[in-house]
This record gives structure tokens, sequence and C-alpha cells, in this order.
């Protein structure tokens, strides 16, 4: 074996990926060749299901849920538009400013994922409730109306998607934003661009890779996400595509359309991406 | 007389507790090519950083002809900085790099592509403006970042170590190109740097900092020649000190006194009234006789002291000797190799020898003895 491999070294960068494309071979691939499959059949949990290649399925389901495909997209481009607002200006603080404090800043960062998702959105759930200690007081005080809700609100969905998913947009920010060379922004001060213009023609292009990254980490969870819209929103107007597929496959047994709605969705955010990068690929990706 | 380019009045730079430059004052004139030298952390680059505006005074005012500079934000100053590791922006081309400055002040773009096109042929780089920073090398980033700043015509150039990251041919080398560039342009150029070497080469006045001070300032063949504290004449080259008392003195020379009796003539103007003194000799003006009564008949008029070979070192150019004195003390020769040739022509170890050479040559430091703390200098010592 060690023979034969100093004889065929080139060989040795395949070995090492082996372990990884055989994992993706068995927990990707043929998952989503069984959900392809699963989507094209028809019949019923009672009388079971048959391949019959029904593509038609695809076309249906588009028209009947496109209410909430476009409700998740939207609410995902403004969930992502929310954390490059608030994350951009922490990043950017704890990398350029953070100083001795970086790594307690970071920590603080991560600190929601050392508990569970699902326990810090119902706790969301309950500091927000009509009569919750916050909308409580306010109402007691006369501060807003007997009627004023935030749960079951999109509002209420988008900024619990925007508080589950901001470290992840923090985080591939604050590197990109960390390996910026600090003197880059003195060189550009010195030759007469103002605070403003410096940030602009140096740290922002130079920190695209990571307004990438932590943007579509933000983007493709939320517009899969169904825990917030259940918990924060629970109302048919408020509900996502993530509800839709938990409904169909989990209520309804119905797997060939959950499966349809998985796949469109899939392949509408791997284009999306496409093309987001290919906006993006103007600038300096590999910097 | 011309006003000065850059004066710094009084300015202390206060970190915390830590005092990086401590009241120091400064004037550099128009078109002069002045350096600021010294180990690190004495100061030199946060002195260059206030005059950049990178940095905030504590205290004292900078000024930039006569215009008072002090709270300028560096994009209000009419000076332009090359960076230590040249901080070239590595997502534009060469052409956007050296264009920067020009775009920033709404230069019309036929105006920039002509200037830019003059600067690259400046720093002997044309066509390059399409690559990118990382395609060049460190000697080509290096000309690539005096062109970004030198193409706003500042009044004064600030240098940040520029020469630091690369190797020794290449930093000789950009040492004559940057002198060549700075009397091509006329611009005033402040040069931080810890390479003695490299100060001496370029420099019309030399500031050797210590301490957040200025330790001595003046041509490099004074500090050379006439050191006034054993730190300068430590940092610039080999020195030999040897302790004395004055005792006395006319209009050319000084007399000081060994204290095994042997006295020692220096010029007077180098005396300053201290009576404990230390004598100084660079090791290049020392001449070594083998002890017959051919050297004594050819000391006259020279200063002299007898002593021991310790050892002796050919290296081609010189060979170096290291000396015992009668005191016991150790002084460094290097004598050319003009009439020898090889190592068997050296004087042999253990030989009895005199010592020679020039009261011209002799300098006196009255000052407090150098303290033990302090950094020797970082380049090597050339003989």
């Amino acid at each position: 074996m060690a023979g034969w491999l100093r004889q065929h070294r080139g060989l040795i960068p395949y070995l090492f990926l082996l372990p990884g494309v055989l994992w993706l071979l068995v927990f990707f691939v043929l998952p989503m060749l069984a959900m392809a499959s699963v989507a094209t059949q028809e019949g019923t949990l009672g009388t079971g299901f048959r391949q019959t290649f029904n593509v038609g399925v695809f076309p249906e389901v588009l028209d009947r849920y496109a209410p909430h495909f476009l409700r998740s997209l939207e609410y995902a481009l403004v969930v992502t538009l929310l954390t490059i607002g608030i994350g951009f200006p922490m990043a950017y603080t704890i990398a350029f400013r953070g100083g001795r404090y970086k790594n307690v800043l970071l920590l603080l960062v991560i600190m929601p994922f050392f508990t569970s998702f699902v326990i810090r959105t119902i706790s969301w759930k309950f500091i927000l409730a009509d009569q919750g200690f916050v909308l409580g007081t306010l109402k007691d005080a006369g501060i807003v109306d007997e009627g004023f809700r935030i749960l079951a609100t999109p509002a209420a969905v988008i900024s619990g998607i925007t508080y589950n998913f901001l470290p992840f947009f923090v985080l591939p920010m604050y590197v990109a934003l960390e390996r910026i060379d600090y003197r880059l922004v003195e060189a550009a001060t010195d030759l007469y661009a103002s605070r403003l213009q410096a940030f602009l023609r140096v740290t922002l292009p130079l920190s695209i890779p990571g307004l990438f990254a932590g943007s579509l980490l933000t983007f493709i969870p939320a517009a899969g996400d169904y825990i917030n819209a259940e918990l924060l929103g629970g109302t048919r107007d408020t509900q996502m595509i993530g509800n839709v597929v938990q409904t169909l496959y989990i209520v309804n047994r119905d797997y060939p359309h959950a499966a349809a709605v998985s796949l469109i969705l899939m392949v509408a955010l791997l284009v999306g991406v496409v093309a987001y990068r290919r906006v993006l690929r103007g600038q300096e990706l590999t910097v | 007389m011309p006003q000065p380019d850059v004066r710094l009045d009084r300015v202390t730079k206060r970190f915390g507790d830590v005092v990086a430059v401590d009241d120091l004052s400064l004037v550099v004139e128009h078109g002069e090519f002045f350096s600021m030298l010294g180990p690190s952390g004495c100061g030199k680059t946060t002195t260059l950083r206030m005059i950049g505006g990178f940095e905030e005074t504590s205290e004292g005012t900078i000024y930039l002809g006569d215009a008072d500079v002090t709270d300028l934000p560096p994009f209000r100053r009419d000076v332009n900085t090359v960076f230590q590791n040249y901080a070239l922006f590595p997502h534009l081309t060469i052409y956007e790099n050296v264009a920067f400055g020009l775009r920033r002040r709404k230069i019309p773009d036929g105006e920039i592509r002509h200037q830019v096109a003059t600067m690259l042929a400046l720093v002997e780089l044309p066509g390059y403006e399409r690559r990118r920073p990382h395609q060049l090398s460190g000697g080509q980033q290096q000309r690539i970042a005096l062109a970004r700043a030198l193409i706003n015509h500042p009044r004064v150039l600030l240098l940040d170590e520029p020469l630091g990251a690369l190797d020794l041919k290449l930093r000789k080398q950009m040492q004559i190109e940057l002198k060549r560039i700075q009397t091509e342009v006329g611009i005033t150029f402040i040069y931080v740097t810890h390479d003695q070497e490299e100060a001496m080469t370029m420099s019309d006045r030399i500031a050797v900092m210590r301490h957040g001070r200025i330790e001595q300032l003046g041509p490099p063949e004074d500090l050379y020649e006439r050191p006034s504290t054993d730190f300068v004449a430590g940092f610039l080259g080999v020195s030999n000190l040897i302790e004395g008392e004055v005792a006395g003195r006319d209009d050319r020379f000084a007399a000081i006194r060994l204290p095994d009796g042997t006295v020692l003539r220096a010029p007077s103007a180098s005396v300053n009234g201290a009576p404990r003194v230390r004598v100084g000799v660079r090791p290049e003006k020392l001449r070594v006789l083998a002890l017959t009564d051919e050297a004594s008949s050819a000391a006259n008029g020279l200063n002299t002291l007898d002593g021991v070979i310790l050892d002796a070192s050919y290296i081609g150019v010189s060979t170096q000797y290291l000396v015992e004195i009668a005191s016991g003390q150790r002084l460094v020769v290097y004598a050319q190799n003009i009439e020898t040739s090889g190592a068997a022509e050296a004087h042999p170890d253990g030989q009895r020898v005199r010592l020679t050479w020039r009261p011209e040559h002799t300098f006196v430091i009255g000052a407090a003895p150098m303290t033990p703390s302090d950094e020797q200098p970082e380049g090597e010592i050339h003989a």
C-alpha cells in the first residue's frame, strides 16, 4: 500500500477528499435523488405512492403556493438587509475598535448559540406576548393601545429571524474586516480621501467577501425558516414556505407535494446565489 | 532664506503613561533630505505619524510652512506618506493606486492619465498600469508606493522605513534611487529609519533620536566624526571611548590625561567644560605599528597609545584588530589592507604595538555614561 502510494503521489489529494465526497454522496446526492423521485410520484399514504413521472406537480405547487414562496423571499430579503444594517456596524466596531475586548465581544455575539434555537424563539414569544411584561407594562402605562400587539405580525417574524441569524452574518463580516490592514485606510486618508471616502473606496470593497458570505448565510436559512413564522407569527398571513413544507409533510402526509415544494425552493435559492455572485463579480472576491 | 517646510514646536506625545515623544522641537528646511534615526521605540515613527496627521499630539504645535496643522486630519495636510509595508490598495490596479490622490482631488481624467504615465516613468515602471499590487515584487511595490505619494506633489514626503522589507542588495540600489528622485523632484523628504548606513547615505541632515528626544542633529559627517554623546557614538558605527580628564587647552587642542598618565590631544572645540570626559576615536582612524624605533619617531605630533594585539581577523577589505592598552581596556582597530595581502602579513597575536592617530580625529564626550538598557543599532556594523 505504502509503496503503491509512493508511486502514485498525485492521487493523495483525492484520497484526502474521499471521505467528504462519500459523505456528500450518501447524505446529499442520494436524498436529493430520492426527493426528486418522491416529488414525481402520485398516490396517498393509504393507497401507496407510485412513480408516474408526474412533472406537472411542479407548476401545480408553484401556482398554489406562490404567495408563500414570495412571502419567504420577501421576508428573507428584509431580514438580510436588516442583518447587514445591524451586523455591519457591529462587526466593524469589533474589528477596528474592539482592541483588547475583541474576543469578549465575539463571545457575546455567539453567546445565543449556547441556548437552543427553539427555546430562544419561545422566550421571545413569552417576552412579546400581548400581556407579557413588555407590552403589559406599556399598556398599563398607557403608552400603547390596549389592542396593540407584536406577535402574529410580519414584523414579529422578521425580527425573530433577524435576531436568530445575526451571528451568521456578523462572524464572516468580522473575519473579512479584521483582515483589512488598517494602514490601507490611513493611506487613503493620506491621499486626500475623507473618512467616508476612505470607507467607500477601501474598507467596503475589501470587505465584500465577508458581505457575500454573511448575507448568504443569513438569506438562505431565513428563506427556509418555519420556526419563527410558526412561533412568533402563527397566522395565515405570516406563513412561509417552510411552514407549507412542514404542513404538507407532517400533517397531510402528502410527500410528493412536500418534496416538489422543497426542490423548487432549492433551485430558486441556487439560481439566486449564482446571480448574486455575478453582481459582486466585478469586486475582488478573493482579497 | 526660504521658510522651513516643517516646524515642530515643543511637541509631546503620550500613550497612556508612556511618553513616546518628549518635548521635541525641530525645523526641516525646504528641499532637504532629513532623516530621523534611532532604535525602535525612540519616537521616530510617532513623530512622523504626527506630521502626517495619523496621531494627535498631546502637546505642542506642528507647522507646515507657516500654517498650523496640529489639529487637521491627514487628508487636509499637504504631506504624503510612503508606508512601511507600502499599503498599496490590493483591490485596485497600479494605475488606480497611483491615481488615487488625484481622483480624490477631482483632477480631470486626461490630466490624470498624463501624470500617472509621467510618475511611472520616474520610478522606472512604465507600462505597469493594468497590473495588480500582488503581481509586483517588493522592490516594484516600493516604487509604486513612492509614485502614489509623489504624484500629488506634496510639500513634504514622509517615508516610514520604506526599504525595511527589501533585501540588502535591493536596499542599496533603492537608496541611490530615492536620492536621485528626491533631487529630481526637489520635494522635502522626511525619512525614518533605524539603519545608520541608510541614513548616512542619503541624508542632508540626521536627527538621532532616543527616548523621544533628539540626541544629536546635524549632517552625517558631523554625527560620525564628532558625536556628542555615547549613544550617538555607539549608534553610528563603532567607537573606542577612553576615560580621562581635561588637563589644559589652547586655541586648537585640549590635552586630556588618562589615568596612567598618557596625554592625548583633541580639538578644543569638542571640549565643553566638563572636567571628566571620555576621549573617542573611530577604529578606522587608528594606525597599528609594531613597537620599534621607527614607530616612536613616526609618532611625532600624533596621539599614541601602546598595547598588545589580542586578536587579528582578516576580513578582505580590512584587518580587524583587538588591542589591549595599558589600562586593560580593549580598542578596536580597522586597518585597511592597502599594502598587505593576506592574513600572513597581519600583526600576530601577542605582538606589542603602538596605536597612533591624528588629534583632529579625536572627539570628546562629556555627558553621562551610556545606560546598559539601551538597544544596540539593528544594522550590522561595517568595517
